[in-house]
């Protein structure tokens, strides 16, 4: 982007500048900023006003979090980098970008960081405290100039900031009140609403401490006018306030809330980064709605106690991520035994082991599919924004009554984080689990009558005369009967596995974003999807012929992919997770370790499916897929 | 039902049917002969008779092992589940469904080695239910290897020359749980004793927790055979508020009188060694039950969209 002024008038405010020339506004459809400060310093909360301000102004807004491992890192080291990205546009925005085009640095090692990463745009503009270049230590002086030394190589913009110098006028500890200063210099620029500022810093502080509130909101207007009076450079993404009314909450709110309106009232969970604040949220709000948040001993119990509950009345479900997932392996395989509905949300990180706690990754994909011992069919869904995050577990909650199935919905940190502004969903009350019937059933009936074509059977639960019987992990016939003869075994794993094929046949075919037919197909499944089809779009509009679609249900996989594959040339999947660079050295066609959704796709259409998959702890970058179109198109006609 | 002679519930079912321990029976128990638990699941029977449980308002859960086929031969509702995560399927079933009586059976590999974290958390959390850990010293189901409350120096196939430790006492460590409320001892070789115990259990509101003595016929047949030749090796704890039984007086002379509300000395006769004690070590009643503590107001469809609404007013762009 560029700095330099263009032909707009200016606000009225600017004008207060007095003798000083107007500054340049530059306006531009969409723009992507950081704000990045030490662990603690508080930029993950003047980022997230910021973006909300901007949703609630009628910006489409994405957000990333910056954010590193531990609570309280060593200040001003690259590590501690904490923040977020916040990308805004006229339109909507569905990922984080490619580059920050400014960014708002708390100190230069933070932003160092990030300039090490790539993050930043060749000509970002960077609002920098500079009370690190004339610091008494030497050693803090020297390290100021190390970084401006290593970072001098790009074109970026520095504007000096005395954040701490200002803040110190009003406050004792401007660590503790830096980033409300500045937030005020990004509502300058970016024309954000200070009043509508004001209110969410009320919502945040303002019922428990006035005190707090009226600190906040003196810096915060310091901070616009310090920039007001030294800053020559204004932004304006205008905003496109939607029709609809919207709502702005990040993946893991959208989950909680989204549990909710499927009417289940029992979330048992264990903590775990980054799924926790789903179950944050919900402790906090369960209660009001009659439903109850159960922290367990440990990832084992807490799926356990959602058996034990879903299994004695309404669905429950557990929150967790990948090496919960892991541990909750065997529970998985017995509620698939026992036909226990359930849902799983699996809020996916870097992995295996401890892996990237708070990063995002696709690499829990054949874990869930396939992770459980014997056969254990069950379904598999991925939302792919914040809105399908709520709506997909009202989704997964009847999809788990329906089939008695287990249901593991696939998130990840990347939504679970993000912030997405998304149509309020209109709630209804057909959404919510009906109150589970104890009438009495006719004595011996059977708890898996299975109906012979669909595998499907009604439950009875504790409490219905007539139907007491006892569930087991151990095969067992239709009065839940323990056998161990080939005929009983064989029976019960037909009827399980059935039931997953009658629900295929419900599923629609994939949309195809782009041409229906062409050279080359890119699939993806998850958070991916923003990011892929701006890079389709990108790479259309430069006359490739590339299509996307984006699958929702990866267990069963929806109906008409071998046909819609097999209209192109070449298909591509895109995913975060490892696989081979076929360049590699011993890399073979033969040896090559695959993306996780393209072993899926290649074992059920025997389309040469291709993939291309990263695993650098961040999203994807549209820029990034757009070149490895490009390259595999290049590839094709080489 | 009533004293006008008619019922109005009459129409719901079983309301005056009289429950006989016939109506409790499942299938056939597959247990070895003179196996504990063919006594256990007896004296369940005797319990939910007695009480009067409607066979569909109780459910048995259970893990792996040997013990853990105990919910198949009862006819209630019943979760055979995986081994040593008996207890937090009982947690979720309470949870849900408070109302339903719940008894949880396992072994002492079940309970005191894989489950382990769940035997101590949920002790904490106190729930209402009877939880029966049937301790025969050894593996039984996976044929003969050593438990954690195998006597030391016990051959098994795992440790051929003899248990290597010292066997770990449950009940000293259930008692040293905070939020223990209920921790008994009894031994299928005294049926009454073993009633009793799982009567008072029930009785008990919160986790009553009842380690059973038992010989496994197969593996460690002479477990308790010396206890069982002789009675002076027996010490029963008896009091008004635990367990007394004046008709085990005549064979049982080693008697102590213990009020379970005394913790100190539960933990002192729970490690003392030269007796095997049977009773009420501790009980309280006050102590916070868990789902008593996690109840809420259920709220109707309606009300749940209109909260939902005023929710989605806080996220509103």
């Amino acid at each position: 982007m560029s700095t330099s002024p263009t032909p707009a008038a200016p606000p009225s405010s600017a004008s207060l500048a007095g003798a000083r020339t107007a500054p340049g506004i530059t306006r531009l459809p969409q723009h992507t900023v950081e704000v990045v400060s030490d662990s603690g310093e508080g930029a993950q909360k003047c980022a997230q006003i910021f973006a909300r301000v901007s949703a609630r102004m009628g910006n489409g807004v994405w957000t990333v979090e910056i954010i590193p491992a531990e609570i309280q890192p060593p200040a001003r080291t690259p590590p501690s980098a904490s923040g977020n990205r916040i990308r805004i546009g006229t339109k909507p925005v569905t990922n984080w970008g490619d580059h920050a085009d400014l960014v708002m640095a708390f100190n230069e090692q933070v932003l160092l960081h990030r300039h090490r990463l790539g993050a930043l745009a060749e000509d970002a503009i960077i609002l920098i405290e500079d009370m690190w270049a004339t610091h008494d230590d030497p050693d803090i002086r020297k390290e100021w100039s190390d970084a401006m030394e290593e970072m001098s190589g790009r074109a970026y913009r520095f504007v000096h900031v005395p954040m701490e110098q200002q803040c110190l006028t009003i406050i004792d500890n401007p660590r503790r009140g830096k980033n409300m200063f500045a937030l005020g210099c990004l509502a300058w620029i970016y024309f954000r609403d200070l009043e509508k500022i004001k209110a969410l810093i009320a919502q945040e502080f303002g019922k428990k401490a006035p005190k707090v509130y009226e600190q906040n909101v003196a810096l915060l207007e310091l901070g616009h006018r310090w920039a007001e009076e030294h800053l020559d450079f204004r932004i304006d993404v205008p905003a496109a306030p939607s029709e609809r009314p919207m709502v702005v909450m990040n993946g893991n709110q959208a989950v909680a809330i989204g549990g909710i309106a499927a009417g289940m009232d029992l979330c048992a969970m264990y903590p775990i980064t980054p799924a926790t604040s789903a179950s944050h949220y919900l402790s906090d709000i369960f209660e009001r709605f009659g439903g109850i948040v159960h922290q367990a001993e440990d990832e084992i119990a807490a799926i356990g106690v959602a058996v034990g509950a879903s299994f004695a009345g309404k669905v429950a479900f557990t929150i967790t991520s990948g090496p919960g997932l892991a541990l909750k392996t065997e529970f998985i395989g017995l509620a698939v035994m026992t036909e226990v509905p359930l849902v799983i949300v699996d809020v996916q990180r870097g992995g295996p082991s401890t892996g990237l706690p708070t990063k995002v990754e696709q690499g829990d994909l054949l874990a869930a599919v396939y992770g459980q011992p014997g056969d254990a069919p069950h379904v598999v869904l991925a939302p792919a924004t914040m809105e399908e995050c709520f709506l997909c577990m009202t989704t997964a909650r009847r999809i788990a009554e329906a089939l008695r199935c287990v249901v593991i919905v696939l998130s990840d940190a990347n939504l679970a984080t993000g912030v997405q502004p998304f149509p309020r969903p209109e709630l209804n009350e057909a959404w919510l689990a009906h109150p589970p019937d104890f009438a009495p059933v006719a004595e011996g009936t059977r708890p898996y009558e299975w109906d012979p074509v669909s595998g499907l059977s009604r439950r009875v639960l504790p409490g219905q005369p007539g139907g007491m019987f006892t569930a087991t992990g151990l095969s067992h016939d239709e009065s839940s009967h323990v056998g161990y003869t080939p005929d009983v075994h064989e029976r019960g794993c037909v009827m399980r596995s059935r039931k997953l094929a009658a629900f295929q046949q419900m599923l629609k075919p994939p949309m195809v974003n782009g041409n229906e037919s062409g050279d080359l197909l890119v699939v993806g499944w998850g958070s991916t999807l923003g990011a892929i089809e701006e890079a389709v779009d990108r790479a259309r509009a430069d006359g490739l012929s590339v299509s996307s679609i984006h699958l929702r249900f990866l267990s069963p996989l929806e109906p008409g992919l071998k046909a819609i594959l097999q209209r192109f040339k070449k298909v591509m999947t895109v995913e975060i997770n490892y696989s081979d660079d076929p360049a590699a050295p011993y890399i073979t066609e033969e040896n090559r370790r695959r993306g996780q959704l393209s072993w899926l796709l290649r074992a059920n259409t025997l389309v040469d499916v291709d993939c291309w998959t990263r695993v650098p702890g961040e999203p994807l970058r549209p820029g990034q897929i757009y070149e490895a179109m490009c390259e595999t198109i290049k590839g094709m006609q080489g | 039902m009533n004293e006008f002679g008619c019922s109005l519930l009459s129409c719901e079912g079983d309301e005056d049917r009289e429950w006989t321990m016939d109506d409790y029976a499942g299938v056939l128990a597959r247990w070895c002969p003179g196996c504990g638990d063919h006594a256990v699941l007896t004296a369940v029977e005797r319990v939910l008779e007695t009480e009067q449980l409607p066979p569909e308002q109780t459910v048995c859960v259970s893990g792996i092992g040997c013990a853990s086929r105990f919910p198949h031969y009862l006819k209630t509702y019943g979760f055979h589940g995986i081994h040593g995560r008996a207890l937090p399927v009982a947690m979720g079933v309470k949870l849900r469904r408070p109302e339903l009586n719940v008894f949880v059976v396992m072994g002492d590999g079940d309970c005191c080695s894989i489950g382990a974290a769940h035997w101590i958390h949920t002790t904490r959390y106190n729930p209402d239910m009877v939880v029966l850990m049937l301790d025969n010293g050894v593996y039984g189901l996976t044929k003969n290897q050593t438990s954690p409350t195998s006597p030391r120096g016990l051959p098994s196939n795992t440790q051929p020359r003899g248990a290597f430790l010292p066997p770990m006492n449950p009940i000293s460590a259930t008692l040293g749980v905070s939020n223990a409320s209920f921790v008994a001892q009894t031994g299928d070789w005294v049926p009454a004793h073993l009633y009793a115990t799982i009567l008072a259990a029930h009785r008990h509101r919160g986790f009553a927790f009842v380690r059973v003595l038992q010989r496994c016929p197969q593996y460690t047949t002479n477990l308790f055979d010396s206890a069982m030749r002789d009675p002076g090796l027996v010490e029963l704890m008896v009091h008004p508020s635990g367990i007394m039984l004046p008709e085990l007086d005549r064979i049982y002379k080693n008697q102590v009188r213990h009020d379970p509300a005394d913790l100190h000395e539960a933990q002192r006769l729970a490690n003392a060694d030269g007796k095997i004690r049977l009773g009420v070590f501790y009980r309280n009643e006050e102590l916070p039950v868990y789902e008593e503590t996690r109840a809420v107001t259920s709220k109707s469809a309606s009300e749940k969209v209109a909260l939902l609404n005023k929710e989605l007013d806080r996220h509103a762009v």
